[in-house]
């Protein structure tokens, strides 16, 4: 029910819509409840909706802090 | 899929699993509760337990909205459905929660009730517009996750000037039901439920932010760490939570940065405020009546309100005997301890509702083969 999956905006549609790639679905949905998201930015996606924009930068250093944990096992 | 399978790396998973059976001590419990059914649902699928040591125990929450409706209100929603001018849509989830007397929407609508499932709010305003001669209520349930898209459909169809447009407002909140947990006497004055530390929601807290926790996280001394639904995400945000437990702190921590800001999503937030208010309670399976832990249309927005349109029965019918969803939703019984489980009750026979939901622990456990026995 909360299940919410990042996905690829691809297109602005009129009437605060737009087109975007889930893992190579193509969806159509709201970006109603965000501001300012342009294609090329990452969205997560719930009922139809985009919740909020992805921040690329965090999930880099997140991504980071695991290989580094990763590489430093035995 | 990019920002998916990076966050589910087996060998990252090796990793932080020896991370943390490294910092967890040995002579101490640490017993954390993950709110969201969408973390029971991710530690059950990869099996997270099995990967951490036997002092970290997870307790699994209320957080999985489907679960949390009483019995009474899926009563009242099929009782909507057969008013003979009414078409209900509601989310794929609901329609197979049994209400009382065993009957479901999906039974409902196979006796003739017009029962729709929809994805999203658009669907259901879509049909309004379509079918000018039938009045689409919209059974609306979820968290904090949820109501926006809810809130933005009303907001629509008083801008198109729909008439037949109503929502039956079921959307509740997870700060207010995180705090009756932490007051109830299993965790207060009985001691039945050991709660050291949260794992705090990810989706909802992209809505409200990290900031609304810290009330509780002070008042309680319990550390929260929001975390992102990947298994990944639940490791790291259990060994922060250890960390925080072995040194004496009780911060809100977010692990979900990606997606997460203190403050949330303010235009999501706003449009909540203009359309919804509190209501004094709001019944959930489980925890019972809880304060301010549910929402209802504004005055404002009367017209759309289902509440209003029609007379919706108050009643509460008990759960299912024998059904231990309440329990297992405040975190003191586990799936395997209901008598029922996976015999009388599967996701094809569910008889409660934390069958149904693939977010329901008892749905998740049983899909994912995970009945061990506790310690
Ligand atoms: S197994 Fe079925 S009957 Fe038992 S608690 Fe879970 S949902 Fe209820």
């Amino acid at each position: 029910m909360c299940l919410a999956m990042p996905a690829l905006v691809t297109e602005l549609l009129d009437g605060d819509m737009a087109r975007v790639d889930l893992g190579g679905a193509r969806q159509t949905i709201s970006l109603a409840l965000v501001s300012d998201v342009e294609p090329g930015d990452y969205v997560i996606i719930h009922v139809g909706y985009a919740l909020t924009r992805l921040d690329a930068a965090e999930a880099a250093k997140t991504l980071a802090l695991f290989s580094e944990l990763a590489a430093a096992a035995p | 899929m990019k920002y998916v399978d990076e966050f589910r790396d087996g060998d990252v998973a090796q990793a932080l699993a020896r991370a943390i059976a490294a910092e967890a001590d040995p002579a101490r419990s640490y017993h954390l509760m993950e709110f969201c059914g969408g973390h029971t649902h991710a530690i059950a699928r990869y099996g997270l337990e099995d990967l951490l040591p036997r002092q970290i125990r997870l307790i699994h929450g209320p957080g999985c909205p489907v679960c949390v409706l009483p019995v009474g209100r899926i009563d009242a929603a099929i009782q909507l459905a057969k008013n003979p001018e009414v078409t209900l849509c509601t989310y794929g989830d609901m329609m197979r929660v049994p209400g009382s007397k065993g009957v479901s929407l999906l039974k409902a609508k196979a006796d003739g009730a017009d029962i729709r499932m929809v994805h999203s709010t658009l669907d259901a305003l879509k049909l309004a517009q379509t079918h000018p001669d039938r009045r689409i209520v919209f059974f609306a349930i979820g968290f904090e996750t949820t109501t926006p898209p809810t809130a933005v459909a009303i907001v629509q169809a008083r801008a198109a000037g729909l008439t037949n447009f109503f929502v039956f407002c079921n959307h509740v909140l997870t700060p207010s039901a995180i705090s009756n947990i932490l007051e109830s006497p299993d965790v207060r004055q009985l001691g039945t439920v050991k709660l050291d530390g949260f794992i705090g929601p990810a989706h909802v807290s992209t809505v409200i932010g990290s900031a609304p926790y810290d009330y509780f996280a002070q008042e309680y001394r319990r550390p929260v760490v929001i975390a992102g639904f990947e298994p990944l995400d639940v490791l790291q945000a259990v060994r922060m939570l250890v960390r925080q437990i072995n040194q004496g702190r009780h911060g809100v921590e977010n692990e979900f940065a990606r997606a997460v800001t203190p403050e949330g999503n303010a235009k999501a937030k706003a449009l909540v405020a203009s359309v919804f208010e509190l209501r004094k309670w709001f019944e959930w399976r489980g925890l019972g009546r809880v304060p301010y832990s549910g929402l209802k249309i504004k005055a404002e927005f009367a017209a759309f309100d289902a509440e209003r349109r029609w007379t919706i029965p108050q009643d509460s019918p008990p759960d299912p005997k024998s059904c231990e969803c309440g329990a297992i939703l405040r975190g003191v019984k586990r799936p395997a301890d209901c008598r029922l489980f996976g015999h009388a009750c599967t996701p094809e026979t569910p008889i409660g509702s934390c069958m149904v939901s693939a977010e329901g622990a008892c749905a998740a456990y049983w899909t994912y083969g995970r009945f061990r026995s506790q310690p």
